[in-house]
């Protein structure tokens, strides 16, 4: 895929050097590359040309030109631009009306509308304290209102039954009067899929619109959408007024660039985010990170996020701990660390977030490798005595003998996994010393995340 | 997904005819789904004369039919030398080159899947979640059907939500059997399916899987497995593996492609959804990267939407250079 549109721009600048400053004409190379990664990321053609025009304005401009590394700072404008266009007013849901508010999904078909759904009811409910109350106007695929039935009682809401045998609207308008008469907050509408060119379905979704009058009208659109994004949004704002998008599959490698091309189009807020198909997935929008995702440069943000998720946190506090004092780091944590890490999808989930210099480094390893790799160092590790574990300095030749045997393993893999325990606990000492920034240079020392793991 | 069944007197029609005449119908629902493209490529080469305008303009499109940054550079590179070399002068001789590089780049996608050899002639489908892979098992179910072939499927989508329900609902429609279990394993699931097939002596059994994406390690390891099991229920299956991708979907095609070709050995593709704006401009970044063979594209909700790419027809069709006139009348 594309590499680091950092490094690509600093390509640019190197093959600049020598020439003293940043002009109309020389800028244009790294202004071309801009625009080739956008274009990967799938950002529609329309969008990119518009942004183009505003990104080369700012690029003149004195920050870029005068940057001692106008590379950086160009990025550093793009993401800037991006999540300016994707942010604004970064928009809840809005219930000011007499309830139940009636929130009605839209998109094509296998953009995720019905998990939505269900993601939807379990936020409102368990976040936001609602009665929610669902209920499927898809008549035409089969068992699509099963599904909901099946979704809206794994997240606990109520659902209203319809059969495919009703008209839309009916289905509808029964639900909201159910829904008076039990007084809940909230009517969750889904709608079956329809491409924006068949008339007949666009007009009933109209219909449906005008005769329910929801508060919330939500676009769902898959985050994988190519260059058509923008027609899609454009026919279906026109059709309907939208309040709000939600984005949804961002859990793939896709960049996103739907999600700027969506936001552009119909000028409506991207209020979630899905990902993954268990009910949690569902995030509130961030418009920086979605920037940096869109550009290549990972999403580090959202990985701290995961991370805090998946990880005791007690037990993460005691390991800050032992990297506050400098030292106590030992193979217990080192074993544990990595059990944390499965947690989080492994090796390679983490891959994808990081930026693209950690992703290159790391697509030198075999796919699922890591995870195998894993696999064997825990093994090792399970073979020693606590007090090996707590006191590696311990394990010499006979040790390493007896370790070896036990986990099925050489006695070279056992040396490597000391030694490579050894860097960590060099750089974790570092990190309780010079913080972050230190860490990482100690990570390049490693040659990327290579070193980390044995028989990569 | 699966709203094609809204036209539910549609497929039955169709079914009937023969299969001349939907030819001719084919080739203008072809177009008629991509008349967006074609109309938006048919402008730029008007009665202009080439210049570096037409050739942006040019680049452009083929940008908006997720072509591709690499295949539109490509094939503008080409046409520039064409240009020079060959002295083009008019719109119309590009138009002829572009049709040329395009159908010399997509014949090699242009493979047929035969049915033939085993039985039962296993099929796997595998996608990213709603790619259309349900809905593209009941329409090659009454593909095979409509060639005399009996047809068993298997419910290998036992995670979402009423997935289950939906084939076994869409068997019960169209009289194919459907093997179900509740929850449980897919690859348990497609075991079964395999041995009801040898049992009952059935030309054809089609594996539906749940929808993953590529990053979800665990599931594309469960896909993997999936296929190795496949194996053990018949040594020489799975025969073909099909990869459904959406036509919506802009480069992540090609992420898809290649890890579901390592998870499982991707045999063959189908795009779908390609009537909707989009323009399956992805294929040619597919031939150009990872060149598989493309056995169906999907241009409509009917039964009969869902056929075997030709690449000529395709663009034909993308540039309107066929002279039937339907993208006219569109």
């Amino acid at each position: 895929m594309l590499d680091n549109l950092t490094n690509r721009l600093a390509q640019v600048v190197k093959t600049l050097r020598g020439q003293a400053r940043l002009t109309e004409d020389n800028i244009a190379d790294m202004l071309r590359e801009v625009r080739m990664a956008l274009l990967e990321a799938d950002v529609a053609l329309p969008v990119v040309k518009d942004l183009m025009v505003r990104i080369k304005e700012k690029a003149l401009g004195q920050e870029v030109v005068g940057s001692l590394t106008p590379g950086q700072a160009l990025v550093g404008v793009v993401q800037q631009e991006l999540a300016l266009i994707m942010g604004g007013s970064q928009a809840s849901l809005n219930f000011a009306t007499q309830p139940p508010a009636i929130i009605l999904m839209a998109g094509l078909q296998g953009a995720g509308k019905t998990t939505t759904v269900g993601k939807l009811a379990k936020y409102l409910k368990e976040k936001q304290r609602k009665k929610v109350l669902t209920v499927s106007c898809d008549v035409y695929r089969p068992a699509a209102i099963a599904q909901l039935q099946a979704v809206s009682a794994q997240a606990g809401a109520e659902f209203f039954p319809s059969s495919a045998d009703q008209k839309p609207v009916d289905i509808a308008l029964a639900a909201i009067d159910y829904a008076k008469r039990h007084y809940l907050d909230v009517l969750l509408v889904d709608t079956a899929g329809r491409i924006t060119i068949d008339e007949q379905m666009m007009d009933e979704i109209r219909q449906l619109h005008a005769a329910i009058k929801p508060i919330e009208t939500l676009f769902v659109v898959d985050a994988m959408l190519g260059q058509d994004a923008v027609n899609t949004a454009r026919a279906f704002n026109e059709a309907l007024p939208l309040t709000g998008v939600v984005l949804t599959k961002l859990d793939g490698d896709s960049r996103g660039g739907a999600a700027l091309s969506v936001r552009h189009v119909t000028g409506a807020p991207i209020k979630f985010t899905g990902v993954g198909e268990k009910l949690g997935g569902l995030d509130e929008f961030h418009p920086e990170r979605m920037a940096s995702r869109i550009l290549g440069m990972g999403d580090i943000l959202s990985l701290v996020e995961e991370a805090r998720a998946a990880v005791d946190e007690k037990a993460a506090l005691d390991l800050a701990e032992k990297l506050r004092k400098g030292k106590g780091f030992d193979l217990n944590d080192f074993k544990e660390q990595m059990g944390q890490m499965r947690k989080m999808g492994g090796l390679s989930g983490l891959m994808d977030k990081m930026p693209a210099q950690f992703a290159q480094a790391a697509a030198q390893m075999q796919p699922g490798a890591p995870e195998k790799a894993m696999a064997r160092v825990e093994g090792i590790i399970n073979s020693m005595t606590p007090a090996e574990r707590s006191n590696p300095d311990l394990i010499k030749a006979a040790r390493k003998r007896r370790i070896a045997a036990g986990a099925g393993v050489q006695v070279q893999e056992v040396n490597r996994l000391l030694n490579q325990f050894e860097q960590m606990q060099k750089m974790m000492k570092q990190f309780s010393k010079g913080g972050i920034g230190k860490l990482m240079r100690g990570l390049g020392g490693l040659k990327g995340m290579k070193g980390m793991m044995p028989g990569g | 997904m699966f709203s094609f069944f809204k036209k539910s007197e549609t497929p039955a029609e169709t079914v009937a005819t023969p299969v001349e005449a939907p030819k001719a119908s084919w080739l203008s629902r072809l177009k008629a789904g991509l008349a967006r493209t074609s109309s938006s490529l048919g402008s730029v080469f008007s009665l202009r004369k080439i210049d570096e305008e037409l050739l942006e303009d040019l680049e452009a499109t083929l940008l908006m039919a997720d072509c591709g940054v690499e295949a539109t550079q490509t094939l503008l590179a080409e046409l520039r030398r064409r240009w020079k070399h060959d002295k083009l002068e008019t719109g119309e001789q590009l138009r002829a080159a572009l049709a040329e590089h395009l159908v010399k780049l997509l014949t090699p996608l242009q493979q047929p899947l035969v049915i033939d050899g085993h039985k039962p002639y296993i099929i796997m489908l595998s996608g990213v979640n709603g790619a259309g892979k349900t809905t593209s098992i009941g329409k090659l179910a009454r593909h095979f059907q409509s060639q005399g072939k009996s047809v068993l499927l298997a419910a290998g989508d036992t995670f979402r939500a009423a997935a289950r329900e939906q084939l076994v609902e869409w068997g019960n429609r169209n009289n194919v059997s459907v093997i179900a279990q509740d929850g449980g394993d897919p690859a348990a699931v497609a075991f079964d399916a395999i041995s009801a097939a040898k049992a009952r002596g059935i030309d054809v059994v089609m594996v539906d899987t749940a929808g993953r994406l590529p990053t979800q390690l665990h599931l594309m390891e469960e896909i993997a497995k999936v296929r190795r099991v496949i194996q053990k229920a018949e040594p020489s299956g799975p025969h073909e593996v099909l990869l459904v991708l959406d036509g919506n979907v802009g480069q992540n095609a090609l992420a898809q492609l290649k890890a579901f070709d390592k998870a499982v050995g991707i045999t063959g593709l189908i795009i779908t959804k390609l009537d909707g704006t989009a323009k399956g401009g992805v294929i040619a970044a597919i031939a150009r990267t990872h060149p598989k063979p493309l056995r169906f594209i999907g241009v409509g909700e009917g039964i009969e939407d869902l056929q075997p790419f030709m690449a000529t027809e395709y663009v034909d069709a993308l540039l309107a250079t066929g002279n039937t006139g339907a993208a006219e009348a569109v």
